[in-house]
């Protein structure tokens, strides 16, 4: 090596990220120097509007097909395609963070840090004014979501891993009521999160000892040297198969598959709602934005090696998640099974390798963003004195109380459940069908014989809602502030729009389902 | 007039009609109930049009109409009609306004808004029409699988004892079926070339095994929609748990979902398959015929005997499907018209009792036929055109089944005809329990029991009687639009009829 280039950036095609980027740290700023009233107002406009700038921009950037800053970004159709898909989604989620109607202060406390059930708790808890750091936090967290769908090479990808991880370990730790679930959850998303991150890194080392040695090219961890090696490389095999396994790890466990789900229930559970949508939404996109790449990219060449195995983790996550959710009493942790069984559904179009399996699944990442993002919305609007009411056995008669939000809420569970008019429908099959067409017809059994069992408990919080009578503990629907609403909204439209006519945005996926190598 | 889109106009009336009634404030059930009633017939009206614009003889399928819908999965709102579905349709808009008219009050006693009751009816007319109207296997999954939404909330919102536990149990039997044949749908799509358009796909040749797969996706949906043995047990629930009408809409068309699903996609689509699952299919079709009328014979609870009958009649229709022979298939199709007008009125029927008496025990009753001599006298009719009396149209396609049955499988037809004698001793130890015999004393203190059919349930009754006796003396009319549709299924799966006496040419090229 005689000298060091620096790498030529396509700044325009990375501005989403720089923007976001920017935006977090301007956040920060204004989090030292503006006075604590406006803070709020300044601090979420801030942050839509960096949102809506990135939007444009990868809007703008639509027709790229490149690969930048050296080869650690690479901005093509899938690239482009999730970004945008985080950022649609990443702003309703800040809709739903920025709420301050339905609680004093907002969902999040100022400090995470007080010792829970004290007396400084309590006060914090009984409305003092809420942080405003959760602003520059989401931001972090979708910068480094931009970066890692987009990112080229194994190193960017680890950076970007926990450029978003480290803001989300915190947020899960601002909830303002249950404080010690809360603090758990962000304890052990944090604790497992880095056991995994670690695994990840670990991974990197070995594919890029696996890499030395083809010839004509020096080792590296860029996807197409890792392409390259795994077809040429004299090194042993099984350096390139503990390294896939060690970094499918790190990525399954940001995708909450089974078995490496076990945090999901509780860090679903504990953290404040709007971030619980917001992980359920963008951390999903995020992931399995950068499975798609590592396997359809790097690995390309070794599917009938790894097809088999992260076969098995897609039937085990779609069962696991259909059959603990048959018996969880808490509509969070009822969803958060849901979510991790969509990963499960997800992983089978994943493991269809071709334009269709690709298009697919990023049509099943937004249809499902949409609708989980709805119902997490509608759990923040069901609460009591003591905050939301998330046990089910209190929605029982919630469709008398109050009609309208219990039937939008029943509406996403038939979409969750795959009736037909709803994007939960369209989706399965986007995955299904290509996953049948490359001959994977065992994951489509899997994923129907799940998908009964799974459709039970949503059945379930439907009966509860409309067939029990309303008991004493029935939490009335708060009227939810223009934010909640809008978000509300966006989600249910768009369950019902992907679900009558798909085609769009079926069309603009298939449109972007092509990796830059 | 043979231009005008009849189907899709058909399907979506309802709809708009139960958006309508939807909208209107729940203070105004009266209104309701007039606009759900007047838009029935408004269906009906149209259906009638559309039954004497279609040519019998003509093609096989009528009123076509496509639409793109989602491109990219060759997806269409295709709309035709064979014969089969012809009649079916006919069925529907004939049973929703008397269904309509039958539930005039059942809404009211469940503290449960009236005007949803009256859109949910019409929603589910919208979807079932749907699902006889589609040619697009995607569209028909669609409609099938909505189609448990409207019936669910029916059920589970206004139906009586252990309606939620029906209701859920409905629905996931029902779910599960459906998911099974999404399967077999995204598997059909595959290997027919990634469309969905039921012309092309019956052109389509698929390798044995994955035929059979793909036979077997589509007769579970059906055999549990259907329902036959073993996959019934959901229907006496739903049926005993559901409000009269709507029970009358569940077995009377939506369960027929189920046999005309193996008419119009099993057999053709599958024809290899079918055969060789055929006696399989006949041996649930004839233990569902004598089990079910065991069952029917020992049920103390209106709904659920009416409910088990069905599911022995069912049994009925499956053989004489899987018979293979062109009157054992019109034999079966006319049952299933038949059956729908018979059944629905049983159940409406059973339902004014039920309404009068406050419970639905066989043994709550006695002698009521003192005190309601002209109800009485409707549910013996209902009841011996239930067992097929000869005059009544059941008679006729029961016979159909047999004769169709024996010329080719003489011990099925002989088992079935047991089926026959059983029906007999259900339906008259019903009529007798219930009607005749000594007053129970205790019917003389409810104030309902002295009330006979008022005006309104007379002009429920009265069509449906009069369509019975009709079709059992004259059902030429009927028989001739569904003929040659049955003639086109036979010959899809490439089964002739056996001949009587002299050689046809087929077998003569033999």
């Amino acid at each position: 090596m005689s000298e060091l280039k620096l790498p030529s950036i396509d700044y325009a095609a990375v501005a989403p990220i720089l923007i976001m980027l920017g935006a977090a740290l301007v956040g920060v700023l204004v989090e030292a120097f503006v006075p604590r009233r406006s803070r709020h107002l300044a601090q979420l406009t801030l942050a839509l509007l960096a949102v809506l700038a990135a939007l444009t921009m990868v809007v703008l950037n639509a027709d790229d097909r490149l690969i930048t800053a050296g080869t650690a970004i690479a901005v093509d159709g899938p690239t482009l395609f999730l970004q945008g898909a985080i950022l649609v989604l990443a702003a309703m989620a800040l809709l739903l963070i920025g709420e301050r109607a339905l609680e004093r202060g907002g969902a999040f406390v100022a400090q995470a840090a007080v010792t829970a059930e004290s007396a400084d708790d309590r006060r914090q808890a009984e409305g003092a004014s809420g942080a405003t750091e959760v602003y520059p936090l989401t931001t972090f967290a979708i910068g480094g979501m931009l970066i890692f769908v987009a990112a080229n090479d194994l190193l960017t990808m680890f950076i970007a891993l926990e450029v978003f991880s480290l803001p989300l370990y915190l947020l899960c730790a601002l909830a303002r009521r249950r404080r010690l679930l809360s603090q758990e959850a962000a304890l052990k998303y944090f604790m497992l999160g880095a056991y995994a991150s670690a695994f990840f890194l670990f991974g990197v080392a070995l594919i890029y000892g696996f890499t030395a040695g083809v010839p004509g090219r020096s080792s590296g961890v860029d996807f197409a040297t890792i392409n390259a090696a795994v077809t040429e490389s004299p090194a042993s095999r099984v350096l390139l198969f503990a390294g896939m396994a060690l970094l499918a790890i790190g990525l399954l466990f940001k995708a909450a598959a089974a078995p490496f789900h076990v945090w999901t229930p509780d860090v679903y559970q504990g953290a404040p709602t709007p971030v619980t949508g917001f992980m359920a939404a963008c951390t999903k996109v995020a992931a399995f934005g950068a499975l798609l790449r590592v396997f359809h990219v790097a690995f390309a060449s070794a599917n009938w090696d790894f097809t088999p195995v992260l076969g098995v983790v897609a039937v085990l996550t779609m069962l696991v998640g259909a059959v603990l959710a048959v018996t969880q009493t808490d509509i969070k942790r009822l969803l958060a099974y849901s979510s991790i069984a969509n990963a499960g559904y997800l992983l089978v179009g994943v493991l269809a390798p071709s334009k269709d399996g690709l298009s697919g699944t990023m049509f099943y990442l937004v249809a499902y963003g949409f609708s989980v993002l709805a119902a997490f919305a509608v759990v923040t609007l069901v609460r009591d004195g003591d905050g939301e009411a998330t046990h089910l056995s209190r929605w029982a008669g919630l469709g008398r109380r109050s009609p309208f939000y219990a039937a939008l809420f029943t509406f996403i569970l038939l979409a969750f459940a795959g009736i037909p008019l709803t994007s939960g429908f369209t989706s399965k099959f986007a995955v299904f069908g290509p996953a049948l067409a490359e001959g994977r017809a065992w994951l489509v059994v899997a994923g129907v014989l799940t998908s009964m069992v799974l459709a039970f408990p949503y059945l379930r919080v439907v009966v509860m809602m409309w067939l029990s009578e309303p008991g004493e503990s029935t939490p009335t629907v708060a009227v939810p502030g223009a934010l909640t609403s809008a978000a509300l909204m966006i989600g249910v439209v768009a369950t019902l729009v992907l679900g009558i006519a798909p085609a769009p945005l079926l069309d603009l996926a298939t449109g972007a389902a092509e990796f830059v190598r | 007039m043979s231009n005008f889109p009849f189907l899709s106009v058909l399907t979506v009336a309802p709809l708009v009609g139960a958006l309508v009634v939807a909208l209107l404030p729940r203070h105004r059930p009266e209104l309701a109930k007039q606009v759900a009633f007047v838009w029935s017939l408004l269906v009906l009206v149209l259906s009638v049009l559309m039954w004497i614009t279609f040519k019998v003889g003509g093609d096989r399928f009528q009123f076509r109409e496509s639409y793109p819908w989602i491109p990219n999965w060759g997806v269409h709102f295709t709309f035709a009609a064979d014969g089969i579905a012809l009649v079916m349709l006919m069925l529907i808009a004939v049973l929703v306004p008397l269904v309509i008219l039958a539930s005039w009050h059942d809404a009211e006693s469940s503290k449960r808004s009236v005007p949803v009751y009256f859109a949910l009816l019409l929603v589910l007319e919208c979807t079932m029409i749907g699902v006889f109207a589609a040619a697009d296997v995607f569209l028909f999954y669609v409609f099938f699988e909505v189609m448990l939404v409207p019936m669910y909330f029916l059920i589970g919102s206004y139906g009586g004892h252990q309606r939620q536990y029906a209701a859920v149990k409905f629905f996931l039997y029902s779910l599960v079926g459906g998911l099974f044949m999404l399967a077999a749908v995204i598997g059909l799509w595959v290997v027919g070339g990634k469309t969905f358009d039921w012309q092309a796909l019956s052109q389509v040749d698929i390798s044995t095994g994955t035929e059979r797969w793909l036979f077997l996706g589509f007769f579970l949906a059906f055999a549990i929609k259907a329902p036959f043995f073993p996959f019934h047990t959901w229907l006496p629930d739903a049926g005993g748990a559901a409000p009269a009408g709507a029970a009358a809409l569940l077995v009377g068309v939506l369960d027929k979902v189920g046999t005309f699903g193996i008419l119009r996609y099993c057999l053709p689509l599958f024809p290899d398959a079918a055969k060789w699952f055929a006696p399989w299919a006949l041996a649930l079709g004839l233990i569902g015929i004598i089990y079910a009328a065991l069952l029917a014979v020992g049920q103390n609870d209106l709904k659920r005997l009416v409910s088990y009958t069905s599911i022995a009649h069912f049994g009925f229709i499956g053989v004489g499907i899987f018979a293979f022979t062109t009157q054992a298939g019109t034999g079966a199709v006319l049952y299933m018209v038949n059956h729908g007008l018979a059944t629905g009125l049983l159940f409406l029927v059973v339902g004014m009792l039920i309404a009068r008496r406050g419970s639905a025990l066989i043994t709550d009753f006695g002698g009521a036929g003192k005190l309601l001599p002209v109800l009485a006298g409707v549910l013996f009719f209902a009841g011996l055109a239930s067992l097929a009396l000869p005059g009544t149209a059941p008679f006729v396609s029961e016979f159909l089944v047999l004769i169709g049955s024996f010329t080719v499988n003489k011990p099925v037809a002989v088992i079935a005809t047991v089926g026959i004698i059983l029906a007999a001793a259900y339906v008259l130890w019903m009529v007798q329990r219930t009607t005749q015999g000594t007053l129970n004393p205790a019917l003389t203190e409810v104030d309902g029991m002295r009330r006979d059919l008022n005006l309104r349930e007379k002009v429920v009754v009265a069509p449906l009687i009069a369509l019975i006796v009709l079709l059992g003396f004259y059902p030429k009319p009927v028989t001739d639009v569904i003929n040659p549709a049955v003639q086109a299924t036979m010959d899809d799966i490439g089964r002739t009829d056996p001949a009587p006496s002299v050689g046809t040419v087929q077998e003569a090229a033999k």
